[in-house]
């Protein structure tokens, strides 16, 4: 008997990782990162949050195919975030909508890269 | 409907964040720091261990099906999703899928982050109405014979699948077994080969 010969880099290699990218864009992963960290400060409870996903993707379902292309987890997500900060009152009404349309009214070319908010780079 | 609902939703986090670290209630380097770990540091190798452990060490088998948190915690492995962690054993007789038909509870620690398609209305709801179905679109036909069952993380538990240990592998170091267990395995979908 061979001993046998393991990949630990290669395509047959064991998942290491994750095996595949968690989120497939930017913003999913700051969605991600808010939850954790706003749990771990202690503004939200996790089983809080979590019952508020459930809701928010419940709706959702409730008003979708299984198959429906549009759907997104990490969209639930952030929109089960943001009820839940509104909900304890830690943001208002309205502070989400009308930041969002200054970031949006933003100059073209502004650098949109916002992994690191110490600095912004205007490097045109 | 918001007038923002139009804008891409990735502005919204963007959004919620700044007006988040405006009032300090996060810290972005904290948030990179989360994020890394588990987009990169925490993964399926993690339960590959706690398996592997348990295929070569009959006591801390015993005593991770009895107890998992408390088990991969002797390991260290820890954290948030993963404080009440049962572990499921498949044997030749019962088989055990995990899903989180709710939303996607998932055993971070040992697991890493889920897949998408654990995250899916699809699988959330078909795995447990035709399980033998959707397993064997994953490739994995069981026997008429092996009893299924789906084991749904509601309420505050997480699972995790300890799978048979594959023939041929009695030879095999505690690191060479962790090599051959895949996250599928973990989640229920896969049974773990022998190597190659």
């Amino acid at each position: 008997m061979t001993t046998p010969q393991l990949d630990v880099e290669g395509p047959a290699a064991p998942p290491r990782r994750n095996g595949e990218l968690a989120f497939s864009e930017p913003w999913e992963s700051r969605a991600f990162g808010l939850a954790v960290a706003l749990d771990a400060a202690g503004v939200i409870e996790w089983e809080t949050f979590r019952q508020q996903l459930i809701a928010t993707i419940g709706v959702w379902e409730a008003a979708h195919a299984p198959d429906d292309e549009s759907w997104s987890y990490w969209r639930c997500w952030q929109d089960a975030l943001e009820q839940l900060l509104l909900d304890q009152g830690v943001i208002g009404g309205d502070d989400v909508d009308l930041r969002s349309e200054q970031l949006a009214a933003r100059a073209p070319g502004h650098d949109h890269d916002h992994g690191d908010h110490s600095h912004h780079r205007h490097d045109h | 409907m918001s007038i923002s609902e139009r804008l891409p939703i990735s502005m919204r986090t963007e959004a919620l964040e700044s007006i988040l670290v405006e009032r300090s209630l996060v810290d972005p380097k904290v948030m990179d720091a989360y994020i890394k770990m588990y987009e990169s540091d925490v993964g399926p190798l993690n339960g590959a261990k706690v398996v592997a452990k348990a295929w070569v060490d009959p006591e801390f088998r015993e005593r991770l099906l009895a107890d998992g948190t408390a088990a991969v915690g002797e390991l260290g492995f820890k954290g948030p999703q993963t404080e009440h962690l049962e572990v499921l054993e498949n044997t030749g007789e019962v088989h055990n899928v995990v899903v989180c038909t709710l939303c996607s509870c998932y055993p971070w620690a040992v697991l890493g982050l889920p897949p998408s398609w654990y995250k899916d209305p699809a699988y959330r709801s078909r795995i447990v109405r035709e399980p033998r179905a959707v397993l064997h679109e994953f490739g994995l036909d069981l026997g008429a014979d092996v009893e299924i069952r789906v084991a749904d993380s509601v309420s505050e538990c997480r699972y995790m699948i300890l799978p048979e240990r594959p023939a041929g592998t009695d030879d095999l170091s505690e690191e060479e077994l962790a090599a051959l267990v895949t996250r599928d395995a973990m989640v229920g979908i896969a049974k773990v080969a022998g190597p190659q």
